[in-house]
């Protein structure tokens, strides 16, 4: 069982999942729509199988990790470009562990919120939608599962650029392809903009391996071993500069973030959730594993700007937020915000601060989810995005206004919901450090706390509007879709624990890379006598 | 006036150290599974239970006050420093040094409160089987009002300032919900996200203190910070302390993030008796008593403390005599009583007792108060206007006797409750001393006045004098499930003051927690006299207002003071120049930033690029002649170069 | 014998042809402006071979020829398709092939 390749075996079944349906006939030439529809569907049932089948698998390998163990687990490592010392090289700590499995539970759930999404909606004036082939629609979002768990596994740098730049080109094609609105210019913007950020990360792990080739060793790109080479601060610099810049467009850290509202307005739901709950997470998973780990030295010296970035993001991406009439353009917006904290937290370089950000990356990934996947039933029943066109649903169709104020909830992080905690760790883990970021971060929470009240004020709640006394409930499938995020917001914010122990040792170890301990309290409570919490 | 400054200087004996606990207080955490458990099954099992959802809201309720009793009562079998009892539930947040569980500490402050909540909240749920009858949602609010009793006990009840943070927005919350609980009405949606922002401001104060008690003590539950705060600087114990007073106020409606309460009469009356009279509104109140040990170490967040109080108790109550609502009039009378509770708890050591006694005492007489105007309104059509009501007290007797017995209490007259609670205030803001104290036992002498003022008011326009009712109006008196728990607060507002202060039982009981030394004379003192002689002078006034004169139907235009009362106080005209206009306008234009200023840096790339590729190939003419050119230029350079490299 | 006379004579050929390309707006003499050019350097080539006494020069002569002779075929096929359809032999005229 030990030797048994878990990690590839997990990343490997979407992609077989997509071969698979790519056998599903497509569009023939002849007009056979009920024939068509039938085998639309099968292929929508391969992959939600497979999509499950991978779930189980990273639930398992969840399971059978252990904290206290090594620090990289499933871990495998072949020779791939000898020359070059390329390996195929994976293997995942508790953070990555986290974000696969956050990964794989998105995974379903996004396709069964996108069931409909890939044959289009008719136009708000009846218009047919365009003919587009269904099933490459989910074959798009198998591969992007493949190329998502590949960038979290990845323990050689080349195989994590490798995975890093493929992930773009199905997501260019979900937005580009089968997008709304101005669909091209925003795909076209995300791949373009993504790809300078790449560009100058390629510069960056070619010039690693140069450095870690001087003297009598073979150059490598294996991560360990790179965490252990000796740079000079200036290197150091550079080539931080170089990875976090790539990171940073990814994020998106402000003010690298213009691409994302426009590439979350334009595509469906179900995209924007991955790319804004798992391909965003790649930037800070980026910035906390390689950043800080491969050049400390360059994390110490630039953490003072990217703080203030942060803290800028944070305020600014809520305050546009707040201006916002398009609800998927709103909580995009959200998400910049969210982001600027996660990043505050990770070069806070405490522990709390870190385990926060961890966490937050997971939390914001079920919470921002769901907020998506709710918005997009209310525009598939109002066939418009605008806040303005909504007004009194909750009359008409009570659960999907309860979930939607759940989600909100969640997005303004109320204590009971998982956001809370993540959100929390954050801030008092950036306050023992650096007070004045983390009280512009707190005042955060209030500006959070409009944009998601008047969203909810102004689209549920008032008189019912015309268009709206007819909107159907929550469907079947859409409860499936958007139940287990609400109810794991709910029990991760009662009980994150589990959550919290695969992460911490896997923090630790970070922050002992990267020479920073917590600060001690000047005045330390003394320890109880029976025993409570000190 | 000597035993002022001994009080202050003496450091009282705190429990700092708690014993676990043990026996049928074991079981304190089914204070918070009950309501927990109703609120559960009421609104995930939705229309399925609208049969019989109000009875297990009721019963839930009914269970938690059981075990509070239960709990209250094996608490007095303790000797009096073996009161403070902790029961640790499970680790919540385990980071590092970062460790928060959720347990629960059963002393004496907290059990008060356990006693308050879910005795009147029980009394409140009865009430509103009655009062909500009608409404098809019926389910779905006592959903809402468990949620809120179990956010509310997790607030009291948690032995650490991060449990209590999840209470304290637990109940926001619940406020929300059942503030904006008529969704269809757009003014209650406002009032709703109004309330919840305007608490949210407090939140951030609240969390600040939290963040900066763990990065200097290390330690974020009540035992750890208490027995620390002794060495901190009194730069950050004061720090510390000005951040919980931003919490509170936000919570308990003070200046400045006082505005949101008036708006929140949108909701059913319950919610109003419930939440914003006796218990959700007091959280600030015990957050400050609760931190009494840091306060203790800052005199100057203690004297802020204070003077908020003490503003807020003229504030509330000026606005509380223009208001022609009942509802509303009766918020700025909440605003006002619970600036005398925020007084006496800036008081230090003498007045933290003193503000619990008379909070518990408000929590009856203003519950009965407002249970009185919810049936004055459901049965006059849902009319909330005074000048709409006149000579109900033939027609509605009991909730004209309750309603009496809860006015003479708030207006201090023996031997009702407010008599008991609201004079010591008083005596003890005197005492400090020197100019703050004189001003603020005058200012809270004053208010004594002005409150016996509106209150008349109320009662003279609501029952007494010509009946102005509009024609449809039939009053009548509601049925026992609504005057049965009016009855019963009416009996509290009569006795409870005197039971809990006469013989000091109140302050000896709170004695082990906040230290509150035993009151030095007794209750009828010159001070009290002259107290009562303006109370006298305010219920006069006000008889020869509105007694005397007819009421008028339409409100007269009234002099500055009156047109400012009517308007808050201009505090919503101030939030909405200073706060709420700049912040849209910053919105619109961080918009147009995003859009056109980073955005625009993006696409000026994009398109510089573009521009310079389009303007590049036009060196692409087409010309074979242009191309031969430029082939022998190349050709001539390339050798010209390898000719010097040679060289 | 001083080689210094063919190669001036062969730069001045060269030069002529190489301004004859380039000014010359008649596609057939553009071609013979080329074949200038390329016999200046068969001048050139037999210059130096006879210089030093070597063969390589005559021969690469050979190959130029060669070269030129190929290039002239298909350029001249060239010229006479499209003055067959756009009758018209400027090089100036086919400027399709632009931005």
């Amino acid at each position: 069982m030990s030797n048994f390749p878990w990690l590839t075996v997990t990343g490997a079944v979407p992609l077989v999942g997509a071969l698979a349906i790519a056998l599903v006939p497509g569009r023939s030439a002849a007009a056979d729509e009920a024939g068509q529809r039938a085998r639309d569907r099968l292929a929508k049932q391969i992959a939600l199988v497979f999509s499950l089948i991978t779930l189980a698998l990273s639930l398992v390998m969840a399971v059978e990790f252990k904290p206290g163990g090594p620090r990289f687990q499933f871990a495998q490592t072949y020779q791939w470009i000898p020359q070059f010392g390329v390996h195929y090289a994976v293997g995942v700590d508790g953070i990555a562990l986290v974000l696969i499995v956050m990964t794989t539970i998105l995974m379903p759930v996004v396709l069964l919120a996108s069931w409909n999404d890939a044959e289009g909606l008719a136009g708000p004036a009846g218009e047919t939608p365009p003919r587009r082939s269904v099933k490459t629609y989910f074959i798009l979002m198998m591969v992007l599962e493949t190329m998502m768990i590949g960038v979290f596994g990845a323990t050689d740098v080349f195989l994590f650029y490798v995975f890093f730049e493929a992930m773009l080109i199905p997501m260019y094609f979900m937005i580009g392809s089968y997008g709304v609105g101005k669909r091209q210019y925003a795909a076209v913007k995300f791949l373009l903009y993504s790809l300078l950020g790449g560009l100058l990360m390629l510069v960056a792990v070619i010039a690693l391996y140069v450095y870690s080739a001087s003297g009598n060793r073979p150059g490598t790109f294996l991560f360990l071993p790179l965490t252990h080479l000796a740079l000079s601060a200036t290197v150091q610099k550079w080539l931080f500069l170089g990875f976090f810049i790539a990171f940073a467009i990814k994020a998106p850290l402000w003010p690298f973030h213009t691409w994302l509202p426009d590439a979350a307005t334009a595509a469906q739901p179900g995209a924007a959730v991955l790319l804004v709950g798992v391909l965003d997470k790649v930037g800070t998973f980026g910035m906390l594993r390689y950043c800080l780990e491969l050049f400390p030295a360059g994390a110490h010296y630039f953490t003072p700007v990217i703080l203030v970035l942060a803290v800028a993001g944070i305020l600014y991406a809520a305050i546009v937020a707040i201006g916002q009439k398009d609800m998927k353009r709103l909580i995009a917006y959200t998400s910049v915000s969210h982001f600027g904290l996660i990043i505050l937290g990770v070069f806070a370089m405490t522990s709390q601060g870190q385990v926060g950000a961890t966490l937050y990356m997971v939390n914001h990934g079920f919470a921002t989810g769901a907020l998506f996947l709710i918005a997009g039933f209310l525009i598939v029943r109002r066939r418009s995005s605008q806040i303005a066109d909504f007004g009194g649903v909750q009359k008409v169709a009570p659960v999907l206004a309860g979930l939607f104020l759940i989600s909100g909830l969640a997005g303004l992080a109320l204590p009971g919901l998982s956001t809370f905690v993540s959100e929390f760790l954050v801030l008092i883990g950036t306050f023992t450090r650096y007070e004045v970021a983390a009280i512009f971060a707190t005042l955060g929470i209030i500006l959070a706390a409009i944009y998601i009240l008047w969203m909810y004020q102004r689209t549920m709640t008032g008189p019912v509007r015309d268009e709206v006394a007819a909107m159907p409930d929550l469907r079947a499938r859409e409860l499936w879709a958007v139940g287990p995020l609400i109810a794991l917001i709910i029990v991760l914010g009662v009980y994150p624990r589990p959550v919290i122990n695969i992460i911490n040792p896997a923090v630790h170890q970070t922050l002992v890379h990267v020479r920073s301990t917590d600060p001690v309290p000047p005045h330390p409570a003394s320890a109880l006598k029976n025993g409570s919490n000190p | 006036m000597t035993g002022s400054l001994a009080a202050t200087l003496v450091r009282p004996a705190m429990a700092l150290t708690t014993l676990p606990a043990v026996g049928a207080q074991h079981a304190a955490w089914l204070l918070l599974a009950f309501p927990a458990f109703g609120a559960i099954v009421l609104l995930l099992g939705g229309k399925r239970t609208n049969a019989w959802g109000h009875l297990l809201g009721v019963a839930m309720a009914l269970g938690a006050f059981v075990v509070g009793v239960l709990a209250f009562v094996q608490m007095l079998g303790y000797p009096a420093s073996q009161r403070s009892r902790d029961l640790h539930l499970y680790s919540w947040i385990p980071v590092a040094h970062f460790q928060v569980s959720i347990g629960l500490l059963l002393d004496p402050l907290s059990i008060c409160f356990v006693l308050l909540i879910t005795g009147v909240g029980s009394l409140i749920h009865i009430y509103a089987i009655g009062y909500m009858s009608h409404d098809p949602e019926r389910r779905r609010f006592f959903g809402y009002l468990n949620l809120f009793i179990t956010a509310m006990l997790l607030l009291v009840l948690s032995d650490n300032y991060v449990g209590l943070y999840a209470g304290w927005e637990g109940v926001g919350l619940a406020s929300y919900l059942l503030i904006g609980f008529w969704q269809y009405k757009p003014s209650a949606a406002v009032a709703a996200k109004k309330a919840f922002i305007a608490n949210r401001v407090g939140d951030v104060g609240l969390s600040l203190a939290i963040m900066a008690m763990f990065a200097t003590f290390g330690s974020v539950s009540f035992t750890g910070v208490f027995g620390a705060v002794g060495g901190a600087s009194h730069g950050v114990t004061t720090a510390i302390g000005l951040l919980l007073l931003l919490g509170a106020t936000g919570k308990s409606a003070q200046l400045p993030l006082q505005s949101w309460l008036l708006d929140a009469m949108e909701g059913p009356t319950p919610v109003s008796a419930l939440i914003h009279a006796a218990t959700m509104v007091t959280a600030g109140v015990y957050l400050i008593v609760r931190s009494a040990p840091i306060f203790n170490l800052a005199p100057d967040a203690r004297l802020a403390v204070a003077i908020v109080g003490a503003v807020t108790l003229l504030f509330g109550a000026i606005i509380g005599c223009a208001k022609d609502d009942i509802k509303k009039a009766l918020a700025g009378s909440t605003m006002s009583q619970i600036g005398y509770m925020m007084l006496a708890a800036g008081l230090g050591p003498i007045g933290y007792a003193l503000a619990i006694a008379h909070l518990l005492a408000h929590g009856f007489f203003k519950a009965g108060l407002f249970l009185g105007a919810g049936s004055i309104k459901h049965s006059m059509n849902d009319e909330v206007d005074m000048r709409r009501f006149g000579g109900l007290a033939t027609v509605m007797k009991i909730t004209f006797v309750t309603f009496g017995f809860a006015y003479l209490a708030i207006i201090g007259i023996p031997p009702f409750s407010g008599f008991f609670t609201k004079d010591p205030i008083i005596d003890a803001a005197y005492s400090r001393g020197g100019v703050s104290g004189a001003l603020l036992g005058t200012a809270a002498l004053l208010g004594a006045g002005i409150t016996a003022f509106y209150m008349t008011r109320i009662m003279l326009m609501t029952f007494t004098g010509k009946r102005r009712w509009e024609d449809a109006a039939h009053p009548h008196e509601v049925g026992p499930v609504m005057t049965s728990p009016m009855i019963i607060l009416a009996i509290g507002s009569l006795g409870a003051g005197g039971f809990l202060m006469i013989s000091n039982r109140l302050i000896n009981f709170l004695a082990p927690v906040v230290g509150t030394p035993p009151l030095s004379h007794g209750f009828f003192t010159p001070l009290s006299f002259l107290s009562l002689a303006l109370v006298v002078v305010g219920g006069a006034l006000a008889w020869a207002m509105y007694g005397r004169r007819e009421v008028p139907v339409t409100a007269p235009h009234g002099n500055p003071i009156t047109v400012a009362a009517r308007k808050d106080l201009y505090g919503d005209a101030f939030n909405e120049s200073v706060l709420m206009r700049p912040g849209q306008w910053l919105a619109r234009l961080s918009v147009f930033f995003d859009n056109r200023g980073v955005d625009g840096l993006v696409n000026t790339l994009a398109a510089t690029l573009g521009g310079t590729s389009g303007r590049m190939r036009k060196v692409q003419t087409g010309f074979v002649r242009s191309y031969a050119l430029s082939m022998l230029v190349g050709a001539v350079l390339l050798i010209g170069a390898l000719l010097l490299v040679r060289l | 014998m001083s080689p210094a006379h063919y190669i001036a004579l062969a730069v001045i050929l060269f030069v002529i042809g190489g301004v004859g390309v380039l000014v010359r707006r008649n596609a057939l003499v553009v071609f013979m402006c080329v074949e200038l050019m390329l016999n200046a350097v068969n001048l050139a080539f037999i210059a130096f071979a006879r210089m030093h006494g070597a063969l390589d020069g005559q021969v690469i002569a050979f190959f130029v020829m060669v070269v030129a002779a190929a290039e002239v075929v298909v350029g001249l096929a060239i010229l006479t398709s499209i003055f067959r359809t756009r009758r018209s032999a400027s090089v100036d005229d086919a400027n399709l092939l632009k931005y």
